[in-house]
């Protein structure tokens, strides 16, 4: 049985044994062939090829060059070319062919009127890599350098000029602050791993829409392959890889607006931000001073860099979205509201205002002397009444207002999308107690009902507040890319409008904040007659003036001569046309005093200027190349 | 007691061309960190030499138990390997991107060389009780994949992509070798039809970027194509003579990424030429060919795949070195066996050798 059983074992082993020999023949056909093709492809390298090769390897003349990619154009709604690149001369050195490297570096420096150390120090820094790789002296040197090189070329070798692309901000300062700027990548951003496939030398988006849209728009670097005689000069190319350009981007915004809204800010620090209320596209966003991104491409100093960040009226920060402000009379619509839900008040009820009101021992003013009489909501929001909130507020929690606060989208960033969005503050009494340890006092709530006190918002917090408001009740949340396309013309991502959420409010309380706006503007009593822009067009809005520092005694800001800098700031926010609203809008003046007399008069200009654009002048010369019937067409 | 056919049956031939390419290894080796450096970093070249007499030693302790204990130990050995490799992400020391190396007091060791090993003994204890005549279905291939794809996807996360590259290869060449059955080869083929997009979709950038820059060379002619370029003026400007020992420029000048390991053949090419590499590729033949002699000559089933197994790991490992650096592959990070710098290398490839021996001189013997 035992023998059997080996006998069979054995069996089957020796046509295993078998079977496997005969495929070991197949395998070793194979792995002969693998090593012909090995053979064969060391002949062609070595003996068919090979004096090319030694060739190329004797005089080490392989060189490497970028080409670096054509960065996508920046348009606005209409098509109107905002960014674009121009050809900038970028100078560099090889050091190895640059012989001697320290003569070479001293003719140049009297052609470029540049100091010779400052040279001679970029090409010992990258010392400890290859000296074949081309080292860049400088970049767009201008044509009288280039042709001054170009004609000494032949004294001057290892030295390449080379073509590059480089940003150009048509509008220079115009939207400066949404379209940001980009700069050479720092090497703290080359190490960070957030740009892996950048090198030294390139640039990238640092700020605004080159930031947030950085790889859209970077496009693709193509290289090229080169031999280099001994004096560095090109002479045949080995191989060469087209740039690929980078994609087109469509803005949101309509630069004759824009233009329009800077113009209105001009030698003011402040905000303008408007948008399409049912859309969320924002139309126009200006922060008042602003900067020259053209600057940064080409390489601020130090100098200039710690000037412009150390203004007091902050150039490089985006006033519409990072300025944190309290919102001071505009928050009244907040308050009504709140009270109007919440059944503290209703349509009719009214409150007496004789220009002040006790609380506590203290006395809270109004900021009309005389007082304004028996107001109701409706009233009380056209004349901005104090007292009428004051009142209000004896009668509201200071937790139920603050949740509706944040309910309209007050106190959380909006989701713009630019980077440096603030939060604002809205203060609640468990946010007091964490934040300075004390309980929450009733005075504060007073404080708190006019928009005064901890409260902070931003520009575009209150437009996009305003925006629902003017839409029936929905948060929208606010874009400004309207569409990127490839550039061939191919539509590869588009802004698309979101609902965030809804307003915490009835179709009737809606309703009777929108007849107290209507009434802002639009009636004798009103704060903002102002801002009427005539022409059938009914704007809708509130005024607002932030206190800096506490009024005292019984003087208001009117009467007291106050320093510029302890100027309230000046508010307006509005949308219009009242009826069917197209644009909503925006408007803080840091110290302008007066919401109504500073802020409305630029929303009105604005509203003109968007809604009846043939009744205004264009005084912005060449810069707005808008067909107007595009514009129509947008309405 | 050694038993005297043994020494009768020793394959010197094997010794002879093994020793012959470490030699050729030494001294490549040698060039690549010394030619041309102002600062020689000739402690790698002696600490390759120290990893030589390791290798050695580990090579005649491979072959002087019987293999046939490898059947029984193959278990304890591929889960000691498996251990080890899940620690690398925990204990391992992270190096140029990857995590590959485990420290044992000063020395550093890298599991994934040793876990090729590991799977072809595996590979060679399962397939010598699934194996017959008929071939496998696709139920006796299911252990073998799962065996072989759990020491590939810790390999891949290191990441190592040229090391798991070859597990797949050995174990893909080896589950061939034992013979498929025709419907579940059909099965495999149409699944790894599905599995590949997958695969590139879990791939990194920069690895994606090299397989593309290998199917079309252009495309990126400052990164991995420059590698290339570079690799390929070093071999061709040796040309038919070469241009002798440690007189290589391409290498001298640092053009060559990672002379001393990936693309030490381009350094060796430079230097001896058309003639030189046609000797070292005829001996890397040879080797190869004397493996798959030994694999003919066994008469069991374990020694059979187990040497077969071997030999399919040196031959991948020789075309894909050595076709990388010609420009034939992508760029992965394989290194050439007895050649490129790396102590584990070394020792498992001499081990190998050993096994091989072990299985050659043991041919005549029966229980």
């Amino acid at each position: 049985m035992t023998f059997l059983q080996t006998t069979m074992r054995k069996s089957i082993r020796t046509t295993d044994s078998e079977w496997f020999r005969l495929r070991l023949s197949v395998v070793m056909t194979l792995v002969t062939a693998a090593f012909v093709v090995l053979f064969l492809r060391l002949f062609y390298l070595q003996v068919l090829e090979g004096e090319e090769f030694r060739r190329l390897s004797e005089n080490n003349c392989v060189r490497l060059l970028t080409i670096q990619p054509q960065r996508g154009f920046v348009f606005d709604r209409n098509g109107a070319l905002l960014v674009d690149n121009r050809p900038s001369f970028n100078l560099s050195i090889i050091p190895k062919d640059a012989k001697p490297v320290e003569s070479v570096i001293d003719i140049l420096s009297r052609y470029l009127n540049v100091p010779a150390e400052e040279l001679m120090a970029k090409v010992r820094n990258i010392k400890g890599t290859s000296s074949f790789r081309p080292v860049l002296l400088k970049q767009d040197i201008g044509r009288d350098a280039l042709a001054l090189i170009e004609a000494h070329k032949y004294e001057l070798p290892g030295i390449s000029v080379d073509v590059q692309p480089r940003r150009y901000y048509l509008h220079r300062q115009s939207a400066a602050h949404l379209i940001g700027y980009l700069s050479e990548i720092n090497s703290s951003e080359l190490k960070g791993g957030k740009y892996p496939e950048y090198k030294p030398g390139d640039f990238v988006g640092k700020f605004g829409i080159e930031r947030e849209f950085e790889k859209y728009i970077k496009g693709k670097r193509g290289g090229r392959q080169v031999e280099v005689n001994a004096a560095g000069q090109v002479v045949r190319v080995l191989e060469n890889i087209n740039s690929e350009p980078g994609n087109n981007i469509y803005l949101t915004i309509d630069q004759r607006l824009q233009s329009k809204a800077e113009e209105l800010l001009k030698d003011k620090a402040g905000a303008v931000v408007a948008m399409e209320p049912s859309s969320g596209q924002i139309l126009a966003m200006a922060s008042s001073p602003a900067f020259d991104p053209n600057e940064f491409v080409c390489g601020l100093t130090h100098d200039e860099w710690k000037d412009l960040i150390s203004q007091p009226a902050r150039p490089m920060g985006n006033k519409a979205v990072k300025g944190e402000y309290p919102p001071a009379s505009t928050y009244k619509i907040v308050t009504a509201i709140a009270a109007l839900e919440e059944k503290v008040i209703d349509v009719n009820t009214s409150f007496y205002c004789p220009g002040y009101i006790k609380h506590g021992n203290r006395e809270f003013r109004c900021w009309k002397k005389g007082g304004h009489g028996s107001v109701n909501v409706v009233r009380a929001l056209a004349e901005s009444c104090d007292v009428f909130f004051y009142n209000v507020g004896q009668r509201l929690d200071i937790d139920k207002l603050a949740w509706y606060a944040k309910s309209c989208g007050l106190g959380a960033p909006t989701g713009i999308g630019l980077e440096q969005e603030s939060e604002g503050l809205i203060p609640s009494a468990i946010w007091k107690k964490k934040r300075f340890g004390s309980p929450w006092s009733s005075g504060e709530t007073l404080s708190a009902v006019i928009g005064q006190g901890y409260n902070l918002v931003t520009p575009v917090q209150m437009l996009v507040l305003t925006s629902a408001i003017a839409n029936g009740g929905k948060r929208v949340k606010p874009y400004v890319m309207k569409r990127i396309e490839t550039p061939g013309g191919q539509n590869i991502l588009n802004g698309e409008t979101e609902i965030v959420g809804n307003l915490p409010v009835s179709q009737s309380t809606l309703n009777i904040v929108k007849k107290g706006l209507w009434e802002v503007v639009n009636t004798d009593y009103g704060t903002a007659r102002i801002a009427r822009p005539g022409g059938g067009i009914e704007i809708s809005g509130k005024t607002g003036t932030a206190q800096i520092i506490g009024r005292r005694g019984n003087e208001t800001s009117y009467e007291r001569k106050l320093p510029d800098h302890f100027k309230p700031h000046a508010w307006f926010v509005s949308y219009a046309p009242s009826s069917d609203p197209k644009i909503a809008i925006s408007v803080i003046i840091e110290h302008g005093e007066h919401g109504s007399s500073a802020a409305g008069p630029i929303a009105r200009e604005l509203v003109k200027c968007y809604l009846n654009p043939e009744a205004v002048v264009d005084d912005n010369g060449p810069d707005t190349k808008v067909v107007s019937d595009a514009v129509n067409d947008e309405y | 007691m050694i038993d005297r056919r043994l020494v009768q049956n020793f394959d010197w031939g094997l010794i002879g061309i093994t020793l012959a390419i470490s030699l050729l290894g030494i001294m490549t080796l040698y060039s690549a960190v010394t030619a041309g450096k102002s600062i020689p970093n000739e402690a790698i070249y002696l600490k390759q030499i120290v990893w030589y007499c390791i290798g050695f030693g580990a090579m005649i302790c491979s072959f002087l138990f019987n293999y046939k204990a490898l059947d029984r130990w193959a278990i304890a050995i591929y889960c000691l390997i498996v251990f080890l490799l899940l620690l690398v992400p925990f204990l391992g020391k992270y190096a140029g991107g990857s995590k590959r190396w485990l420290m044992v007091g000063p020395v550093s060791f890298q599991p994934s060389e040793f876990a090729k090993l590991a799977v072809i003994i595996i590979l060679a204890r399962y397939y010598s009780r699934a194996a017959s005549s008929k071939g496998l279905s696709f139920r006796d291939l299911f252990a073998p994949f799962l065996l072989s794809i759990t020491p590939f996807i810790l390999i891949v996360l290191q990441p190592d992509l040229g090391t798991a590259m070859m597990i797949f290869l050995i174990a893909a060449s080896i589950s061939l070798f034992v013979k498929i059955e025709r419907k579940a080869f059909i099965y495999l083929m149409s699944g790894g039809a599905v599995t590949i997009p997958l695969v590139w979709f879990f791939l990194k950038d920069y690895q994606k970027q090299r397989i593309l820059t290998f199917l079309n060379p252009g495309h990126d002619p400052l990164g991995a194509g420059y590698h290339i370029i570079q690799s390929k003026i070093a071999i061709g400007s040796g040309m038919i003579s070469g241009k002798g020992f440690l007189k290589g420029t391409q290498s001298a000048l640092s053009f060559l990424p990672e002379q001393h390991t990936d693309f030490i053949f381009s350094v060796f090419a430079e230097e001896w030429g058309f003639i030189g590499s046609l000797v070292l590729l005829l001996l890397l033949f040879m080797l190869v060919v004397w493996g798959l002699k030994i694999t003919y000559g066994c008469r069991d089933t374990f020694g059979t795949v187990l040497s077969f197994g071997i030999t399919a790991m040196l031959s991948w490992e020789v075309i894909v070195n050595i076709g990388m650096a010609m420009g034939l592959m992508p760029v992965v990070g394989v290194t050439l066996p007895f050649i490129s710098y790396g102590g584990s290398s070394i020792v498992a490839t001499m081990i190998s050798i050993g096994i091989l021996l072990n299985i050659s001189m043991r041919r005549f013997l029966f229980e």
